[in-house]
């Protein structure tokens, strides 16, 4: 599983004010702050129920019984785009379904994510010499985790979104953007 | 008020005369117990749904055997915090077409007007904010203009599918609020009170339950529909219009009408324990324990049916209305009024 956690070296930050020259750290408060927002988002994060091809079905597995998404909060998938804080891009996107999912992630409200699940998504995994199919959404949405697999299991989607969230408490307790 | 001896009642009248005392101004104590009982009231209702956002999503995860949120803290009980605190901070989309002030104006007044409802309901003897002598006509005409919200959220978010679903709100409130106001006339004609104090003291021997059962069924079929609960879930209809009314609104917008979904399915099971499950009566446990329980109850048998019943067509919620349920509910008044002029001639 890949993630872009890029490791941010303490001469990136900015400079620190006198205060927090005094304190030995930077804005004790709203760090704090961010990072009880950061446990907020991080433990609801809300689906956008948007499936492609079959990997979708791995996803609707997910939440059924078996696996059950639920435990960790992210079962509320939602229909609305502006409602969702999550967009799984599950299955193969071809070119005609491009502008629809580019516009469904833009009509999503800020504080949004992309998984990439399936090597289609990753990639275009098996239909990555066809005219029709997009190779990989990161050529159009800035892709958060890529989850592996043809189909991957529902466990490496739940670890999937697992990461995610450790991702996003990452950059909060960094300072720095999702 | 009536003499009694919870320790709600006790509690406003206590800040009344710490007031009273201290200020010496008999007014300033009264706005200062008003004030206590509105504050009372929000603390309920914000609890409350935030409470039920987690109960409906365990009580899901319960029926479809899986075993719901249970990672943040014993049994997942800080879920709903998290979804809160998470829907304060995202963005506030207000998309180009809307017109404006309708569209913000539409979430505020439905949570508004839940809250409204709840002045008539009595938690416990002498526990009920505005004991009207109308009680029961006001909560019906004033939780009827839910219908409003959200048809004003329907039609100003300019968008097909929000205009479906907020004309099909009106639709079936109409349709079921009908039926709702018969049901509840039989308890009326039997206590010869719309007073709330008044119904519940009528049940200190036996609950209406026993004695309109066909009045119950009525009730809670139509309050399901009044709360647009599933299977009467067609302003929401997920697999038909994404999100009814609600298509547009992200973040705290939409979480307002989340939490007055929520509210108004409390204060629904509230009337339903005071009109027919007898209110604060019951025995050893005080009062406002008894009320509690109830509601909690009908809660449950309402969670129960959404996660039971698959939603139904719209053309089948009207003929069910119009044809099934206003029939019987009518037929429930004559013969009500036909016993009560058999038993109790005189009166
Ligand atoms: S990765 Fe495999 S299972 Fe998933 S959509 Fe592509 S072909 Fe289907």
């Amino acid at each position: 599983m890949e993630v872009n956690t890029e490791k941010q070296s303490q001469q990136d930050l900015p400079a620190l004010s006198p205060l927090a020259q005094l304190l030995g750290t930077d804005s004790v408060i709203l760090t704090t702050v961010e990072q009880v927002l950061g446990w907020a988002q991080t433990h609801s994060f809300w689906p956008l129920t948007s499936g492609l091809a079959c990997c979708a079905l791995e996803m609707m597995a997910t939440g059924a019984g078996r696996f059950d998404l639920a435990r960790f909060g992210y079962e509320v998938f939602r229909p609305s785009p502006r409602h969702a804080d999550v967009l799984i891009v599950a299955g193969t996107l071809t070119w005609k379904m491009a502008p629809p999912l580019v516009r469904l992630y833009e009509q999503m409200p800020e504080n949004k994510w992309v998984i990439a699940m399936g090597s289609c998504a990753i990639g275009g995994g098996p239909f990555v010499d066809s005219y029709s199919v997009v190779p990989g959404v990161d050529k159009l949405l800035p892709v958060d985790v890529y989850i592996p697999g043809c189909p991957p299991r529902p466990e490496a989607l739940i670890h999937g979104m697992l990461t995610l969230k450790e991702k996003v408490m990452a950059a909060k307790k960094r300072g720095g953007k999702p | 008020m009536q003499q009694s001896t919870n320790i709600w009642f006790e509690l406003g009248q206590l800040l009344k005369q710490l007031v009273l005392e201290l200020t010496g101004m008999p007014w300033l104590a009264s706005l200062a117990q008003t004030l206590l009982g509105i504050v009372g009231i929000f603390a309920v209702v914000m609890l409350a749904a935030l409470i039920l956002v987690y109960l409906e999503r365990k009580v899901c995860a319960w029926m479809q055997m899986r075993v719901g949120p249970n990672r943040l803290g014993p049994f997942g009980i800080f879920q709903s915090v998290a979804d809160a605190l998470k829907l304060l901070t995202k963005e506030d989309i207000r998309p180009a077409q809307v017109s404006g002030k309708m569209w913000a104006l539409a979430p505020v007044l439905m949570f508004m007007v839940v809250i409204i409802t709840y002045a008539v309901i009595p938690f416990d003897a002498g526990v009920i904010f505005a004991d009207l002598n109308i009680g029961i006509f006001f909560f019906v005409a004033v939780s009827a203009q839910t219908t409003l919200p959200l048809l004003m959220a329907g039609w100003s978010s300019n968008n097909k599918y929000s205009l479906v679903g907020g004309m099909r709100t009106v639709a079936q409130m109409i349709s079921y609020e009908i039926p709702l106001v018969f049901s509840i006339l039989g308890v009326v004609m039997i206590t010869g009170s719309m007073k709330m104090s008044d119904i519940v003291k009528a049940q200190e021997s036996i609950w209406f339950i026993v004695t309109q059962p066909v009045a119950f069924v009525v009730f809670v079929i139509a309050a399901t529909a009044e709360c647009n609960r599933a299977p009467f879930d067609l302003v929401e209809a997920e697999s038909e219009l994404v999100a009814g009314p609600f298509v547009e609104y992200s973040g705290m917008r939409f979480a307002y009408f989340f939490l007055a979904e929520y509210a108004s399915l409390v204060a629904s099971s509230c009337i339903a324990a005071t009109l027919f499950l007898g209110g604060w009566h019951g025995p050893w446990l005080p009062g406002w324990i008894w009320f509690f329980l109830k509601v909690s109850a009908m809660i449950f048998l309402f969670m129960w049916f959404r996660w039971t019943f698959p939603r139904i067509r719209v053309d089948q919620l009207m003929a069910f209305g119009w044809k099934f349920l206003l029939p019987l509910s009518v037929a429930n008044i004559i013969v009500t009024g036909v016993g009560l002029w058999l038993f109790f001639p005189l009166s």
